[in-house]
């Protein structure tokens, strides 16, 4: 195993590990620092696979923004801080049996699948800010004005929403 | 490193964050499952783009989509959060009946909280 297979593991088992810990953890605020864990462990899985620029981005809107969002709300709907016992359901089981026939049958499928496929990361080209860059302006440069508007609409939305008087 | 390492991780997290969209009862812990999924689905993107050595970038560009998409998801959706606080006074999503039909309620009528 080289060394760069040797990160991407690591990487892996705290990825996965703390995602566990932000489904099962009784605490509301931990929930979230836990997800702070989860997305920068995959932010370091998207610097393994060789893509740079996705990498940052990941940080500054998930872990930098989205995180914060979600830590506003926690505080905005007056969130306990401390051990809650009831943020799941009282029957787990069903969603837990759902989870796992879901688990099961992704991970069949993509190891029958794609048993024999190789990554060679040696010969991939970086996808650092200016070949991303360029590709977005030159050939996805449609999507992306679409995009725009459709962050827009959603600025819009959250605007209209949030000035609704409460009935 | 073979192929389906990074999609078995990406199965695993879509697995969990499927288990936090059931199995939480606040909303906003439900909106940290679905951020989990849609982190599973860009970690295959990712993954694509590097095993097909893609010229045009097509799988980091459109995770950079995916990312845009789910940053306008969560506001609007704090936003509808935030809204039913200010109606409901909690965000208890199996407590959220109002739009239920009315016998089901009375025979399946949850605890409410304090």
């Amino acid at each position: 195993m080289s060394a760069v297979e040797a990160v991407f593991v690591l990487l892996s088992l705290v990825a996965v590990g703390s995602a566990l810990l932000v489904v099962t953890t009784s605490n509301l605020v931990h929930a979230a620092l836990w997800l702070v864990v989860t997305l920068g462990a995959v932010a370091g899985l998207y610097l393994v696979l060789a893509a740079e620029f996705v990498a940052w981005v990941q940080v500054l809107i998930y872990v930098g923004a989205v995180v914060v969002l979600l830590l506003f709300a926690l505080m905005l709907t007056r969130a306990p801080t401390g051990h809650t016992d009831d943020l799941t359901v009282r029957r787990a089981l069903p969603a837990a049996i759902v989870a796992g026939l879901v688990a099961l049958l992704l991970v069949v499928t993509v190891v029958a699948g794609f048993s024999d496929v190789r990554i060679d990361l040696d010969e991939t080209v970086v996808g650092s800010a200016e070949i991303t860059g360029r590709t977005v302006f030159s050939m996805w440069v449609l999507p992306f004005e679409v995009l725009s508007v459709l962050l827009l609409a959603a600025l819009v939305g959250a605007i209209a929403l949030s000035k609704q008087e409460a009935r | 490193m073979p192929l389906w390492w990074p999609l078995l991780v990406a199965s695993l997290l879509f697995a969990i964050g499927v288990y936090g969209v059931l199995a939480r009862r606040n909303a906003v812990l439900v909106l940290m499952g679905v951020e989990l999924m849609l982190n599973a689905v860009n970690l295959n993107f990712v993954a694509f783009d590097a095993q097909l050595r893609d010229v045009l970038h097509g799988g980091q560009t459109f995770t950079l989509f995916v990312i845009v998409i789910a940053a306008a998801e969560i506001g609007l959706a704090l936003a509808i959060v935030l809204l039913v606080f200010r109606t409901h006074g909690h965000i208890d999503v199996d407590d959220l009946r109002s739009l239920g039909e009315s016998g089901l309620d009375e025979l399946d009528r949850p605890r409410r909280r304090a």
